[in-house]
């Protein structure tokens, strides 16, 4: 079921799929005795929509927490943009151009849209501390540069009218919306979306998949997901992992993944051995 | 429509980003400082250059870079104290071991020394968290001061302890020592604030600043949208720690030209600017200053209500002067609690619309 040819494809609705951007190779995660995820492999291919799903507590979200840095995972390795991904921490997994937003949103609350943003664009921002202390000319440049490609996320994205508001006092679709444009702002290569549409009624969803495929296709950013909403994640992923207790139980196109028996097991509950 | 901010378009990402960016706000500023430049030193006498002025701008630096750590980056440090001390020590040292440099360099100097006993004290802070943090700062405090005390080199073997400013001049006119005037005091007090004010905000708005505000505001994503917590952490306990030492050391130089380090420098220094970055409002540098100018006017208005208006005892008012600080800060706390600057902000924005608030 696993796709083994490494070249570049076409999906059925046209997109061409590249080479593979991140591969994960036998990933085990153990915390103390529990075993979070269990020898499991995978690859994300350069401007796909990956799709991982499964059962509550089934280890997705310590998965993207694997790609993400957060957590160094107990055996197997990461390979990214064909190199092996030596222990690191999150803030240099960042930098290596990958984003990502959480299941429960982690903006800063005390700061405006646009801080936030520009906070996502940190990884591109290199004046020096005194540069920034005394506002040189080359300070006040990088910040303007920076300001402009975030405005243009901010136009993308339809919150003009909340840049200087404190995010705090956003609701909650609107948060959402200010913490993709966050990750985005760092132009990453591999953005990761852990539930973008948790929480939200049926306009803020088709909102939220209509940005995540524009994304997707305007900027060419490769995006993983994790979604509960089976609607969603059969329409917007190229390909879907399925897990369940720390598991892989399935892997492929979304029909392959919707025909698989292990799959259809998992959802709907049989008793296990 | 006292202030207003209608019609007051900006056409570049460089003109939303200055210092003051609202029009109303930036003609108040500039009155302001043409005031201070152009008219108090004119008139200033000793009494209030060294009851108001002249404490209100050194806190107000002390306040700046405790907001720096606590209200930007969210490191509560009850070290302030001992890192002002620092910053006086490091001062006179460097005033007796360089006389022939100017007493600017010398603050400075003592600044940058501050900053770095700052980060040492800081690393803590990459492992430990919130009260945890404020006991390890509060270790910092205790050992400067006891240090300080026991080591005969910091204050040149003096016999009684203390350690006082020598006379240096700035351009001819003495700064420190006896002979300095009033409004030689005031002055360089107020070109310090006015520069490190500017830099404060210089910092805050930019990506230093982004970074120590995303790190209070949840560590953990900061990290992994790619700031360097480490790199966060340790810019703010050093930038923090070089305006409280440059505050030290102009409160030994120029402000009581000599000191003896429990006092002057002891734990009740270091509430004392909490307080004022508490009251003044968190992660605000006009809180700072709000803070500051509060704590040290509202003594010396209530010694010269109680004392001078009543005629009651001295001594009596010294004790109700405790009291009603007291409560007054607890009152100010429940009815506001993000301090002064909110206040102000919400004033602010009530006078937008004035008199027409629909």
């Amino acid at each position: 079921m696993t796709m083994v040819s490494y070249e570049p494809f076409v999906t059925e609705d046209g997109r061409t799929i590249g080479g593979v951007l991140m591969e994960m190779r036998n990933i085990t995660l153990r915390f103390g005795g529990v075993v979070a995820i269990k020898d499991i492999s995978f690859d994300i291919r350069e401007g796909e929509i990956r799709a991982i799903i499964g059962p509550n507590g089934a280890g997705k979200s310590s998965m993207l927490n694997v790609i993400s840095g957060f957590y160094t995972p107990s055996e197997g390795e990461v390979w990214f943009e064909g190199q092996k991904r030596p222990p690191m921490r999150p803030y240099q997994v960042a930098r290596q151009g990958i984003a990502r937003t959480f299941q429960n949103i982690a903006l800063f609350q005390g700061m405006s849209t646009l801080d936030n943003m520009m906070t996502g664009r940190i990884t591109k921002m290199h004046s020096s501390l005194p540069a920034q202390a005394l506002w040189w000319a080359s300070a006040q440049r990088e910040e303007s540069e920076h300001r402009e490609a975030v405005e243009k996320i901010v136009d993308f994205l339809e919150i003009q009218h909340i840049r200087k508001t404190p995010v705090g006092r956003l609701p909650y679709g609107l948060q959402k919306r200010v913490e993709l444009g966050r990750a985005l702002a760092a132009e990453p290569r591999l953005l990761l979306l852990d539930e973008p549409m948790a929480g939200m009624n049926v306009e803020e969803k088709e909102d939220m998949s209509r940005f995540i495929l524009d994304v997707n296709d305007e900027f060419g950013t490769t995006i993983a997901l994790i979604e509960h909403d089976m609607g969603v994640v059969m329409d917007l992923s190229d390909r879907v992992v399925v897990m369940d207790y720390g598991k892989k139980i399935g892997d492929g196109t979304p029909d392959e993944v919707r025909g698989n028996q292990e799959v259809i097991d998992a959802y709907l509950g049989v008793t296990h051995d | 429509m006292l202030y207003r901010e209608a019609g007051d378009f900006k056409t570049s990402y460089v003109e939303d980003g200055q210092t003051f960016p609202i029009r109303f706000d930036r003609w108040r500023y500039y009155a302001v400082l043409a005031v201070a430049f152009g008219v108090i030193p004119f008139v200033i006498n000793d009494y209030w250059a060294s009851a108001v002025f002249v404490p209100f701008l050194i806190y107000a630096i002390a306040a700046i870079g405790l907001n720096i750590l606590t209200g930007y980056c969210g490191q509560v440090s009850l070290g302030t104290g001992g890192f002002m001390a620092v910053g006086a020590y490091s001062c006179y040292k460097l005033m007796t071991a360089f006389p022939e440099i100017s007493i600017l360099i010398h603050v400075l100097g003592a600044g940058v020394i501050t900053a770095a006993v700052g980060v040492l004290f800081g690393l803590p802070s990459l492992r430990i968290k919130g009260f945890y943090l404020a006991v390890a700062t509060l270790a910092a405090q205790f050992f400067l001061v006891w240090l300080f005390n026991k080591v005969p080199w910091f204050y040149n073997y003096s016999a009684s302890g203390q350690i006082s400013a020598p006379e240096r001049t700035v351009l001819g006119v003495a700064v420190t020592g006896p002979n300095t005037e009033a409004w030689a005091k005031y002055m360089v007090c107020l070109v310090f604030v006015v520069a490190l004010a500017w830099v404060a905000r210089n910092l805050t708005r930019g990506t230093v600043g982004r970074s120590w505000m995303a790190i209070r505001d949840m560590d953990i994503a900061a990290e992994i949208i790619g700031v360097n917590p480490l790199k966060a952490k340790l810019t703010a306990f050093a930038v923090s720690s070089f305006f409280v030492g440059v505050a030290g050391a102009l409160f030994f130089s120029v402000y009581l030209g000599a000191v003896e380090v429990g006092e002057a420098f002891g734990i009740q220094k270091s509430f004392l600017v909490l307080f004022m970055v508490i009251i003044g409002g968190l992660g605000s540098i006009f809180g700072s200053f709000a803070g500051a100018a509060f704590l040290v006017l509202l003594p010396v208005l209530l010694k010269n209500t109680l004392v001078g208006g009543f005629g009651w005892p001295t001594d009596l008012t010294a004790h109700l002067e405790l009291i009603i600080v007291g409560a007054l800060i607890i009152f100010f706390l429940i009815a506001e609690p993000h301090g002064l600057a909110q206040l102000w902000r919400i004033g602010k924005e009530k006078l937008r619309l004035w008199p027409f608030p629909h």
